[in-house]
C-alpha cells in the first residue's frame, strides 16, 4: 500500500525530479543530530550531573527496546509498508521470554523463531494478495495481544538470568545503552544501505514494478523484509524483559507509534524506500531523551518551584516530531 | 441475455460485500445462542446494540477518512475521544442544564482536533497517517493535564439518556442508527459524499474536475473528531464519568470495522451498513468467547484473525474484478 498521499499540491514534476536527485550523503541525519544535540545540550543546561555515564545509563534504559522496535518498523517502512502491530509483538515476545524461555528454553527459542517465520509468511501474504499492510498489521496487533494473554494472564513472569545479565553489561567508558545503539545503527546501515541485499529492499520500496520486471522476486524481498522486522521486534522483546525483568501483555503497546515517529524523525519517508538507518537510531534516541529532559525542566528564578508534569512527556514528544516535520518542510520547499 | 427481475435482484445483493458482515454477525450469534442453549437470545441482541452504537459512531467517521484514499487514517480517535470526555463531563458538571452546552463542547473539541489534524497534513505535507499520529501524542498529553483529578459525575440525566432503553433497545443504538441512516444518505446522495469518493477513486483527477479537495478533506477530517467527540461525551455518560483509557479499544477497532463493513481500504468506496454488521460481528465474537470461558486473550486471538481472514478475501474480490 502505498502512502504517498501527502500534501493537496500534487508536486510538480521537476521539483520531485529535482528532490531524488539530490545527494543522501550525510543530509538525512542532519537534523535528527541536530535535534539530539539540543535535548542534549537541555539536558545539560537543567541538570549538568546526568551527562555522565551513569546518567546515561538511567536515562536511556529502555532505548535499546525502543531502537530495536524502530528498527523492526523501518525494515518494513523500506519496502513501503507500516506496521501497526509491532508493539503488540514486543510484548508477546516479553511475555514468552519472561516465562517459557526462562522456564523451557528450547521451547521458548521455537516459539520466538516460529514468530519471525510467521511475520515473514505475513510479508508473502500482504504481497500475494495485495494487501493493504496497515490493516493486516492491525489484525496481526489483535492476535499478539490475544497469544501473550493466552500465555501470560496476569502481570508477572522472571527475565532468564542471562538475558537481565545481558542488558545490565557495564562496558567501560561507554555506557551500554549507547554502546548498544552505535552498534545497532552501524549494522543496520551496513546491512540496508551498503549491501546489494539492502539496496534491492530500497529499490522494492522506491519502484515494486520496475524490481519485478528487472527480474527480482518482489515475493522474497517482501518475505525477508518483514523476516528481519520480526526479527529485530523479538530482540526487542527479550531486551525489554532484561530491563524490566518481568512481563505484561500490554506493556510494549506504546512501541508502536513511538517506532514509527523515531524512524520519521530520523529522515525516513514514506515513499521510495528512502530511509535512514542511522537517522532513525539517533530519532529513537532524542525521543527518549526528551521524554526524560522533561523531568528536568525547572526554572529556580523566573518561576520557583515550577515542573512540567510527567504527563508531558509524550506531549512533547509529539511536538518535536511536528517541530522537526515542520523544519523538513520549510527546507524542501526552499530548495530550487 | 436479459436477466430476470429477479436474478437481477439476486446477483445485486449477492455483489454487496458489506452483507458477509451481517451474514458472520448472525452466524455468531446462532454459536451464542446455542452455547446459551436458547437463553437471553432477546437479552443478547439487546446489549450488542447498546455497545455497537459507539463503535458505529466512530466508525462512521473513520470510513470517511479512509475513503479519501491510500495512506488517510485517522490514529488520533482515541485521544480525541478521551480529551472530549473529560471536556464533556466539565462542561456539563454534574447539571442536567448544561447538558447540550457539554455535547457541543465535546463536538467542538473533536472539530478542533480535526482541523488541527488537516492543518498539520496540508501545511506540513506529511501523510495523514503521522500528522494525527503527532497530534495524538500531543492532545494526549493535553487530555492527561486537562483531566487530572476529574471526578465529576455525568448529569443524571445525561447518565440516564445514555443507558435509556426504548422496548428494550437501546436509545442512544436507535439515534446512532438514525444517524447511519443520514450518513449513508451523506455518502449516497450529497455532493459532498460524491466527492469523498471522487477524491478516494483519484485525487488528481477530482481535483481537475473541479472539486474543492481541500475544503472537502478538511471537512472530513472534522467529521471525524466530531464524531470521536461525540462519542467520548455518550461513553462519559455510559460508563458514568470521563476517563483518558476510554478511548484506547476505539482506533483498532474503529478500523476493523470499516474493513469488515465492506468499505474498501483503497479509499472511493464507501459502505455504511457494513459497519453496524462489523460492530455486532465483533461484538458477539467477544460474547461468545466469554460465554465459553477462553478469556479475554482467545477474545483478542480471534478478533485479530477475524479481520485478517476478512481482508483477504476481500483483497481477493478487488483483485478478481480487475483481472
Amino acid at each position: 500500500m502505498s502512502l504517498s498521499q501527502t500534501g493537496d499540491r500534487l508536486p510538480a514534476s521537476g521539483a520531485a525530479r529535482g528532490r531524488q536527485r539530490a545527494p543522501r550523503g550525510l543530509a538525512p541525519i542532519l537534523l535528527p543530530t541536530f535535534s539530539l544535540l539540543i535535548v542534549l545540550l537541555a539536558i545539560n543546561y537543567f541538570n549538568p550531573r546526568a551527562i555522565s555515564y551513569f546518567g546515561f545509563n538511567l536515562m536511556l534504559n529502555l532505548a535499546v527496546p525502543v531502537t530495536l522496535a524502530t528498527m523492526a518498523q523501518l525494515c518494513v517502512i523500506t519496502v513501503n509498508d507500516l506496521d501497526l502491530s509491532i508493539g503488540a509483538y514486543v510484548g508477546f515476545i516479553a511475555c514468552v521470554a519472561a516465562t517459557l524461555l526462562a522456564s523451557r528454553p528450547w521451547v521458548g527459542a521455537a516459539i520466538i523463531l516460529g514468530s519471525v517465520a510467521l511475520y515473514a509468511a505475513l510479508g508473502a501474504l500482504v504481497y500475494l494478495r495485495q494487501l493493504p499492510s496497515i490493516v493486516v498489521t492491525v489484525g496481526m496487533s489483535f492476535v499478539w495481544l490475544g497469544l501473550a494473554l493466552l500465555i501470560l494472564p496476569t502481570p508477572g513472569g522472571q527475565a532468564p538470568g542471562w538475558l537481565h545479565a545481558l542488558v545490565s553489561i557495564s562496558p567501560p567508558f561507554v555506557p551500554f545503552p549507547i554502546l548498544a545503539a552505535l552498534v545497532i545503527a552501524g549494522v543496520m546501515h551496513v546491512v540496508l544501505m551498503q549491501t546489494a541485499f539492502g539496496t534491492l529492499l530500497r529499490g522494492a520500496g522506491g519502484n515494486e514494478a520496475a524490481m519485478a520486471r528487472a527480474g527480482w522476486s518482489m515475493l522474497r524481498i517482501k518475505i525477508t523484509a518483514y523476516a528481519l522486522a520480526g526479527l529485530f521486534g523479538s530482540l526487542a522483546g527479550m531486551a525489554l524483559v532484561g530491563v524490566t525483568t518481568s512481563a505484561d501483555a500490554n506493556m510494549a503497546n506504546n512501541y508502536t507509534l513511538l517506532a514509527v515517529a523515531g524512524a520519521i524523525l530520523g529522515g525516513a519517508e514514506f515513499t521510495g524506500g528512502r530511509i535512514s538507518p542511522i537517522g532513525a537510531v539517533i530519532g529513537a534516541l532524542t525521543l527518549q531523551l526528551a521524554a526524560v529532559a522533561l523531568n528536568f525542566f525547572r526554572l529556580p528564578d523566573l518561576l520557583p518551584g515550577f515542573r512540567i508534569p510527567s504527563e508531558w512527556q509524550v506531549g512533547a514528544q509529539g511536538l518535536i516530531l511536528i517541530l522537526i516535520l515542520a523544519v523538513r518542510a520549510v527546507i524542501s520547499r526552499s530548495e530550487p | 441475455m436479459t436477466l430476470s427481475p429477479r436474478t437481477a435482484l439476486l446477483s445485486h445483493w449477492a455483489k454487496q460485500p458489506w452483507l458477509w458482515s451481517f451474514f458472520g454477525a448472525l452466524g455468531v450469534y446462532g454459536l451464542v445462542l446455542v452455547f446459551a442453549r436458547g437463553h437471553g437470545a432477546w437479552n443478547v441482541l439487546t446489549t450488542a446494540l447498546a455497545f455497537s452504537a459507539f463503535t458505529v459512531l466512530v466508525g462512521i467517521g473513520q470510513m470517511f477518512v479512509i475513503t479519501l484514499g491510500p495512506g488517510n487514517i485517522d490514529l488520533s480517535l482515541p485521544a480525541t475521544i478521551g480529551f472530549a470526555s473529560a471536556v464533556a463531563m466539565k462542561v456539563m458538571d454534574g447539571a442536567d442544564s448544561r447538558i447540550v452546552l457539554g455535547l457541543a463542547a465535546a463536538v467542538g473539541a473533536g472539530w478542533a482536533i480535526g482541523t488541527l489534524n488537516y492543518l498539520l497534513i496540508r501545511l506540513l505535507r506529511i501523510p495523514p497517517l503521522i500528522a494525527t499520529l503527532s497530534s495524538s501524542f500531543v492532545i494526549r498529553s493535553v487530555g492527561i493535564s486537562y483531566g487530572r483529578g476529574l471526578q465529576i459525575v455525568p448529569p443524571p440525566g445525561f447518565a440516564y439518556l445514555t443507558t435509556a432503553r426504548i422496548g428494550g433497545i437501546s436509545l442512544l443504538a436507535l439515534l446512532v442508527l438514525a444517524f447511519s441512516a443520514i450518513a449513508a444518505l451523506l455518502v449516497k446522495r450529497t455532493v459532498y459524499g460524491r466527492s469523498v469518493l471522487a477524491i478516494g477513486q483519484n485525487m488528481r483527477a477530482a481535483r481537475l474536475a473541479g472539486i474543492p479537495v481541500g475544503r472537502v478533506r478538511w471537512l472530513t477530517y472534522t467529521l471525524c473528531g466530531g464524531l470521536g467527540g461525540l462519542c467520548g461525551a455518550f461513553l462519559a455518560g455510559f460508563t458514568g464519568g470521563s476517563s483518558l483509557d476510554v478511548g484506547a479499544e476505539y482506533l483498532l477497532t474503529s478500523i476493523a470495522v470499516v474493513v469488515i463493513g465492506g468499505t474498501s481500504v483503497a479509499g472511493g468506496m464507501a459502505n455504511v451498513p457494513g459497519l453496524w454488521g462489523g460492530a455486532l460481528m465483533l461484538f458477539m465474537t467477544s460474547t461468545l468467547l466469554n460465554a465459553s470461558g477462553l478469556g479475554v486473550g482467545a477474545r483478542d486471538l480471534f478478533t485479530g484473525l477475524i479481520i485478517i481472514t476478512v481482508i483477504t478475501l476481500a483483497g481477493g474480490m478487488r483483485q478478481a474484478r480487475q483481472g
